[in-house]
């Protein structure tokens, strides 16, 4: 491979920084909404929403990473895929503190609500999933768990697939917003699956076993 | 607005006025002021006003307001807020989506009212000749969202009854259903097909002849504004909001049950009778719970919200089945 061009060397200088100004933008919105009256009538299901949506924009931020990598060689872009999964679990933390607040911190409330209702179940359930996730996210740990962080770490999958589904289930009637998500979580995970898939294509077909054998 | 020689309320007037939470005649001057909701809207403003004031741990522990102290805080929203945050999906989806663009593009004037089906007097009705000959009152109503928040509006417009009374229904009529305006021009959300357009909503006879059940023109004293449902609406106090179909066009009596439209477009979910009952869930909510609009805490839901005197009318019915 090529050497890394030097507007390449300076990306690789400021991608954190700039994943995280990134990151924190749909935060700063919410605040200045706060501060001038644009989250409207019903502030705590505004900021409900929105801090939603923002955990699912980062967790597909998230996702882009290794396929923008693998398909532009930009290598630089790999830290800001910890950050951005860092930002993703500061808004679904928003997300469920509001939850709990506006629930009265009633545990009876609650446990029925997840219980009882599935799209709340499978939001919670994703949550969980996000927790070990960002636990984890320490160099310390990548460097104890070794391989089984890489395994551990494709939760990710499986939470923003339950983040998704959160969605779907909870709209009236209007579903455009949680299809989108789910069209580009589903390309995302297609562009994991489809190289792997060609490459067991390409692999040597196995040994001819019919046909003429050496006597 | 009434002139200073129309006849006072009627004796029927009075008494629907004593089952409300308010009396009528609402003065501009109750309208909530700029400054006062300008400043309850600045969130973090408020939300720290309301940490200070009361001691974080006291508000907490009590995690839905209780029955009393609820019914002490009636008081109408304010208009900013009854006409910011609308369900209107013929303009939009979001709620914001109504404020932002009915006014512009939604020609409420000249407006015809058809009024058909089975009765001896069926006609089309300009907006005025449909609305002019009857009594304005004014009615301080909960509406209550099936989607768990509320509001409390203080209704102008005619008792529905009055209006059907003059179309003569026959013997044979036993539902009305309602008819909102269908124009994707004027009403850019139904290029979208969200629900099956035109939004169709029915009572039964009793219902829609119940001295509750109002044909709005307007609230806090004005025009009812476009995304309100301009120029005339139905509110129903008891049910769920999608029954208060709004922009309306045509008015059927009819023999059968109206096809409603979130009815058709999800059978489970929502049913024709829409009552709001804290006992019947939404298969995928609860409705035991509701915010008003401009509170922090939830508050419980009310039977019939908070209607009683309307339970006769489904004396022997299984609420549970028919939701």
């Amino acid at each position: 491979m090529a050497a890394p061009a030097p507007w390449q060397l300076r990306a690789a200088r400021w991608i954190r920084p700039a994943a995280w100004v990134g990151g924190l933008v749909p935060l700063a919105l919410i605040v200045a909404a706060g501060f001038t009256g644009g989250l409207g009538a019903e502030p705590i299901e505004e900021v409900t929403h929105r801090t939603g949506f923002a955990t699912l924009l980062m967790l597909m931020l998230t996702l882009a990473i290794s396929p923008i990598r693998r398909w532009t060689g930009w290598n630089w872009l790999a830290p800001a895929r910890r950050t951005l999964g860092l930002c993703a679990f500061l808004y679904v933390c928003l997300h469920l503190v509001i939850y709990l607040v506006d629930q009265g911190f009633s545990v009876g409330f609650i446990v029925e609500d997840v219980v009882e209702h599935p799209y709340v179940t499978v939001g919670f359930a994703a949550f969980l999933l996000l927790v070990p996730l960002a636990l984890t996210s320490t160099k310390a740990s990548i460097r104890r768990l070794g391989k089984r962080w890489q395994k551990l770490h494709r939760l990710v999958y499986l939470a923003t697939g339950l983040g998704v589904l959160h969605f779907l289930w909870l709209v009236k009637k209007d579903l455009r917003d949680p299809l989108i998500f789910a069209a580009v979580f589903a390309a995302l995970m297609l562009a994991r699956l489809a190289p792997r898939l060609v490459a067991a294509r390409r692999r040597p077909a196995p040994v001819e076993t019919r046909g003429p054998v050496h006597p | 607005m009434r002139g200073p020689d129309a006849p006072g309320p009627s004796v029927e007037e009075k008494k629907v006025q004593q089952m409300l939470i308010r009396k009528p005649e609402i003065p501009s001057s109750e309208i909530t002021p700029e400054a006062t909701y300008l400043n309850r809207r600045q969130f973090f403003g408020a939300a720290a006003g309301a940490l200070a004031a009361s001691a974080l741990p006291t508000s907490l522990a009590a995690c839905t307001m209780d029955e009393a102290e609820a019914a002490q805080r009636d008081e109408p929203n304010s208009y900013e807020d009854i006409t910011s945050y609308n369900n209107f999906y013929e303009f939009g989806t979001d709620k914001s989506d109504p404020a932002r663009l009915a006014s512009r593009t939604l020609r409420t004037r000249p407006w015809t009212v058809e009024i058909g089906g089975l009765c001896d007097r069926p006609g089309r009705y300009a907006f005025d000749d449909l609305v002019r000959p009857h009594q304005k009152v004014d009615r301080t109503y909960r509406l209550r969202c099936v989607e768990a928040w509320s509001m409390v509006i203080p209704w102008r417009g005619i008792p529905l009854r009055d209006v059907l009374a003059r179309a003569r229904p026959r013997p044979g009529a036993r539902f009305v259903e309602f008819t909102t305006l269908l124009d994707p021009a004027q009403m850019p959300g139904q290029r979208r097909s969200v629900l099956d357009w035109p939004y169709v909503e029915g009572l039964r006879m009793d219902e829609a002849m119940h001295p509750l059940t109002l044909l709005a023109t307007g609230l806090y004293g004005r025009d009812l504004p476009a995304q309100n449902g301009a120029p005339l609406r139905l509110v129903v106090p008891w049910k769920y909001g999608f029954k208060s179909i709004k922009s309306i066009v045509r008015i059927r009596f009819t023999e059968r049950m109206p096809a409603t439209s979130w009815a058709r477009s999800a059978p489970t979910e929502y049913g024709f009778y829409a009552n709001v009952n804290p006992a019947v869930d939404h298969p995928r909510w609860t409705q035991a719970r509701e915010r008003r609009i401009g509170e922090w805490r939830k508050r419980a839901t009310l039977p019939f919200n908070g209607y009683p005197e309307v339970a006769s009318l489904y004396r022997g019915m299984d609420l549970r089945r028919n939701f």
